[in-house]
């Protein structure tokens, strides 16, 4: 069995003891936390921490080499894991966007649903819409990625992982290749989410909006969780002297 | 030694788990290489096959000035077996390189979408082949299909006759189907593999993926170099003729032996005969370069 039965007051996301490597290179060397339905979570710590590392192993972009990550019940890194299961329940956004380039914002946002879901075309067609316009797109449906801005692809592909109706969503550094002026309205559209109650787990290096937007604020450095805690007392009561650098360096 | 021939998803760390620790890597690195023949065909002037056909008369002309069969003859000659040349000569070099074309295109795409199996028996063969076919002489292995191939096949009762041509074809489509092996892996591996992890991350298997999102997308980056072998194919016909297959160049040599073999016919008839492909190939290599310049802009 790799499912066991959840319900909505354990952890949707449950992360035990996970051990990580590319060949010599461990980059995660033990990390445990657990996120309740409807939290917000930051992941923050200097590049190549592990960050990015431990979000793509919650949707299986990664393996790992130890420990245990569920999902509402679901054991990722089960053998026989059932992927089509693990990806309905969670939506992933990349730094880079990846928007098909060979379909309009539309189609990439219909696509999915289409084809992986099988679901009627009318219905799909009707919930793409209402999503690039929730992220603020009118008028935008039959532009191509190329033709969009950075910040607007961006939303596009929020609103592509949206299509698929997930109960997480997992946020892989999505401003990081964004103009200063156009981060904002990604931003704002993440804030939304999170205020209708959408889990999300962002790695991220936007302090300001992480103390605004987290639940809580997991500090990553050399594979290991170092601090974690609320915005509010994680900020200004940092213990730990890595913490306390990086912060210093970064606000 | 194998050269590494990273898949994502199957072999290749994924991009973006260290961003400050990847290294560059060019966007399609053997691309401008693999169009080399369209580039320089497509680069010369208009007026070249004029050129040709001057200095074809004008040479003999000049040469053989003193004896009795003059250039007026040889090119009398030509002008008789002219129709005789292009219609069954120079249609069946263009037939020949349709069905190559054909049966290369089919036999590459499979066994170039077999060289990205997630499967490594499956992988590793599709690459012995691609590289068997794609470094061996084509005469060679014109030869070995000719000799190899029954000049008929029982199908019960039925005898159907594999005239030589047919077995020309098979031999061309060989080395057709290895090039077009390797044009199908470079498009899929110049996709970026976040298009891959995107895929993924929706939901859609490997085989959708590969389909609906990474096919469409390097479709287009395959038409110049698949017209380019177009072009190079077309060209190499005529080592057919070494195996008595009659296209153009055999039935030159026929029709020059009819003629007494007059050195004077060498070379109007062979000179005809390379501007008949220039005139086929030159147009399709300005058409492939002008589709390269075209899909490099909408990327």
């Amino acid at each position: 069995m790799t499912e066991t039965a959840w319900t909505p007051d354990q952890p949707i996301i449950s992360i035990r003891d996970v051990h990580k490597s590319f060949g010599a290179l461990e980059v995660l060397k033990g990390v445990t936390f657990e996120v309740m339905k409807g939290e917000v979570i930051c992941i923050i710590g200097p590049s190549g921490s592990g960050k990015s590392t431990l979000i793509r192993c919650i949707n299986a972009l990664n393996d790992i080499q130890a420990g245990s990550i569920t999902v509402e019940g679901l054991e990722v890194h089960a053998p026989k894991l059932d992927k089509l299961a693990l990806r309905k329940k969670v939506g992933m956004v990349f730094q880079q966007y990846n928007l098909f380039p060979h379909k309009t914002a539309l189609e990439n946002v219909m696509m999915a649903p289409l084809k992986v879901l099988k679901e009627p075309k009318a219905d799909v067609e009707a919930r793409a819409r209402a999503l690039i316009r929730k992220v603020r797109l009118d008028g935008k449906e039959d532009s191509y990625p190329g033709e969009l801005s950075g910040g607007q692809q961006q939303r596009v592909a929020i609103a592509r992982s949206l299509a698929m109706r997930p109960d997480v969503m997992l946020f892989d550094e999505v401003t990081a290749a964004l103009d200063p002026e156009t981060v904002k309205e990604v931003l704002v559209t993440i804030k939304e989410l999170a205020a209708e109650g959408m889990t999300c787990i962002l790695v991220t290096h936007e302090m300001g909006f992480a103390r605004e937007i987290a639940d809580h604020i997991y500090f990553t450095d050399r594979g290991v969780i170092v601090e974690h805690g609320p915005p509010k007392t994680f900020f200004t009561e940092a213990r730990d002297p890595r913490t306390r650098e990086f912060l210093s360096q970064i606000l | 030694m194998r050269p590494a021939r990273p898949i994502p998803g199957v072999t290749a760390p994924r991009q973006g788990d260290l961003p400050v620790l990847l290294p560059f890597r060019a966007a399609t690195p053997d691309r401008a290489d693999g169009l080399r023949f369209s580039r320089w065909l497509a680069d010369l002037p208009a007026a070249v096959p004029v050129v040709l056909g001057a200095l074809a008369a004008a040479w003999p002309a000049v040469a053989y000035a003193q004896g009795g069969y003059g250039m007026a003859q040889a090119m009398d000659a030509l002008w008789r077996w002219l129709p005789f040349l292009v219609t069954s000569g120079f249609a069946l070099n263009i037939l020949i390189s349709f069905f190559t074309m054909v049966i290369g295109t089919a036999a590459g795409v499979i066994l170039g979408l077999w060289q990205i199996s997630v499967h490594k028996p499956v992988r590793n063969t599709a690459w012995f082949v691609t590289q068997l076919f794609r470094n061996s002489p084509w005469l060679v292995l014109l030869f070995i299909v000719m000799l190899a191939f029954p000049f008929e096949i029982r199908i019960g009762d039925q005898v159907i006759p594999v005239p030589d041509w047919m077995k020309a074809v098979i031999g061309l489509s060989l080395p057709i189907m290895a090039n077009i092996s390797e044009i199908v892996r470079g498009a899929v591996q110049s996709v970026p593999s976040g298009q891959w992890e995107a895929a993924e991350s929706l939901a859609f298997s490997r085989a959708q993926t590969l389909w609906q999102i990474i096919l469409p997308q390097c479709f287009k980056r395959m038409i110049p170099p698949w017209m380019n072998w177009y072009a190079i194919l077309t060209m190499a016909t005529p080592l057919v003729s070494l195996l008595g297959v009659e296209e153009i160049v055999t039935l030159s040599r026929q029709a020059m032996e009819a003629e007494n073999n007059m050195p004077e016919l060498l070379v109007p008839f062979y000179g005809f005969c390379l501007v008949i492909f220039f005139a086929y190939c030159y147009p399709i290599a300005r058409l492939t370069m002008r589709l390269e310049r075209k899909f490099a802009v909408k990327q």
